[in-house]
């Protein structure tokens, strides 16, 4: 696995005869809080899903940890956030934990761990019915942090969360990461760019840009995040528009992640 | 690396079933109904309701002795269905089935947990239907009460089983419910209460063959008529079949990827 926590090539995933990732290569670093960025509906879910093995995909490779997505052997290192909190409303907080510290075979110092990491403590018999949405989205990362995995994937974890909380949660994402775990955390919301180590643009299913945000700035003459990925997809979209012009000796379908990854080198 | 890497990795494949998290998900199951305490008072009081209806109507008549032991099997075995393929349809909808999936639990371990804590409720049920029917409603059963309501707890865990099945052809609520009476309906007409299976036309008698509902009343029409273990233990393993058949396509339709 060498030191990448995921490696992707030529990832294809089709849903409904839409294929929403026609063809994904990425490389996500061990040890980083690595952000995947894009808009709604450029590809995100789909891609972590993949990568926690919940997607059926249509072609291409996946390893995760050096195993085949989806492996058995990778179930108790992966934690996994879907984007709607997956918890039992009809349970207290403690009772979702137990279930899951059953299944990952922890015990309940495990529990109370996870429960100070996300700071809910003082909710730990409230019945989630009765939380917010934001707390109810803790509760859901404690479960992923259980078993203290090797590799988070977080989909959009910090939505409908105060700026403190949100603060917290990046201090306890980069303490992870400094213990040797690696984070894959998916945001629409750009200006958590400067929270991660490296940052991942997705754009219509594929790799806008890969890089720390200091490369993507000093590529794109630019000084935030939300405007380099502006600037990012102008330069695909002017790229495309080349690529349309000279077609008979121009890649083709796969423009945009060369176009952004020629203009890096 | 990190401490965490070197945590020993323990493959658990996916098509067995372990004690430990079988009972993990039905004790989970059982805390979310405990929770409940208005569908746990629907469930075991319903069956109530429609069988003192009926004792109420048939008053002074030997009906309720007749086709009694028959609403004791199939009151329960309706509520159950419902029951049973509403919540595990909330599960596979609500995203708490795609993380499980993701985590180190067999497929079996959650459909088994389930059944299990749907049939403590379901024996509940049918203790207190059986009760109710016999020492309120005064119903006489000529068989040994003990049997009815084993047939009646094994034809509640049926329905459960059914409605893990069938939840996995519904993908929202409202056809979960349209589910119960494509399922119920046409074995209710064939199993034997609305005509006798030997004067159906001979393709339907097959039909009733192969569908559980009338192995379920037939052990019932056998226990009410003044029936042994002998004479229902028949019925008994057939229903068990199809409770661990119905478990079987459950769990065979729960799927780790999804589209």
């Amino acid at each position: 696995m060498g030191n990448n926590a995921i490696e992707i090539a030529g990832l294809r995933v089709v849903r409904g005869g839409v294929p929403v990732l026609p063809s994904l290569d990425l490389a996500v670093p061990v040890g980083q809080v690595v952000g995947l960025l894009g808009p709604s509906g450029s590809g995100k879910t789909t891609l972590l899903r993949a990568i926690v093995g919940a997607q059926v995909v249509d072609g291409g490779t996946v390893t995760v940890l050096g195993l085949p997505a989806g492996a058995a052997a990778l179930r108790r290192r992966i934690g996994y956030v879907t984007q709607a909190p997956s918890v039992y409303s009809d349970l207290t907080v403690t009772e979702n934990l137990r279930y899951a510290a059953a299944i990952l075979g922890v015990d309940a110092a495990a529990i109370h761990r996870a429960l100070v990491d996300v700071d809910l403590l003082g909710h730990a018999g409230q019945s989630i019915g009765t939380l917010s949405g934001g707390e109810r989205s803790r509760v859901s990362l404690a479960i992923a942090l259980l078993g203290r995995p090797d590799l988070l994937v977080l989909d959009e974890p910090t939505v409908g969360l105060d700026p403190v909380l949100r603060r917290d949660l990046w201090e306890l994402f980069h303490r992870l990461s400094r213990s040797g775990v690696s984070l894959l955390v998916s945001s629409h919301v750009m200006d958590e760019a400067a929270r991660c180590d490296r940052l991942v643009l997705l754009r219509g299913g594929g790799v806008l840009a890969d890089g720390t945000l200091a490369d993507l700035l000093a590529r794109t003459g630019t000084t935030d995040a939300e405007a380099a990925f502006l600037a990012l997809v102008d330069e695909a979209a002017a790229g495309d528009a080349t690529a349309g012009r000279h077609a008979a000796t121009a890649g083709g379908g796969s423009g945009d992640g060369v176009t952004g990854r020629g203009a890096v080198a | 690396m990190s401490a965490t890497t070197a945590t020993a990795v323990r493959d658990v494949p996916s098509r067995t079933i372990s004690a430990g998290l079988t009972a993990a998900t039905a004790h989970r199951v059982l805390t979310q109904l405990r929770h409940d305490k208005r569908t746990i008072a629907l469930v075991v009081l319903l069956p109530c309701v429609l069988i003192g209806l009926i004792a109420w109507m048939f008053d002074g008549t030997p009906v309720l002795d007749q086709f009694g032991p028959l609403l004791v099997g199939l009151f329960p075995m309706m509520v159950m269905f419902l029951v049973t393929s509403v919540a595990t349809l909330r599960e596979r909808t609500s995203g708490t089935l795609e993380r499980l999936m993701t985590l180190p639990i067999g497929r079996g371990d959650v459909v088994v947990g389930y059944a299990l804590a749907f049939a403590v409720l379901a024996t509940v049920q049918a203790l207190v239907i059986v009760g109710f029917a016999v020492w309120v409603c005064g119903m006489d059963v000529a068989g040994p009460i003990g049997l009815v309501v084993l047939v009646a707890v094994l034809d509640a865990v049926l329905g459960c089983a059914l409605g893990l099945g069938a939840s996995a052809l519904a993908r929202t609520e409202f056809q979960a419910v349209q589910l119960m009476p494509l399922v119920l309906f046409p074995q209710l007409i064939t199993c034997g209460l609305l005509m006798p299976r030997d004067e159906m036309p001979t393709v339907l008698e097959w039909i009733s063959r192969v569908l559980p509902l009338t192995y379920a009343l037939d052990a019932m029409q056998l226990l009410a008529a003044g029936g042994s273990w002998v004479d229902v233990r028949g019925d008994v393993a057939v229903i068990g079949g199809f409770i661990v058949g119905a478990l079987v396509v459950g769990a065979a339709t729960l799927r780790r990827r999804t589209p």
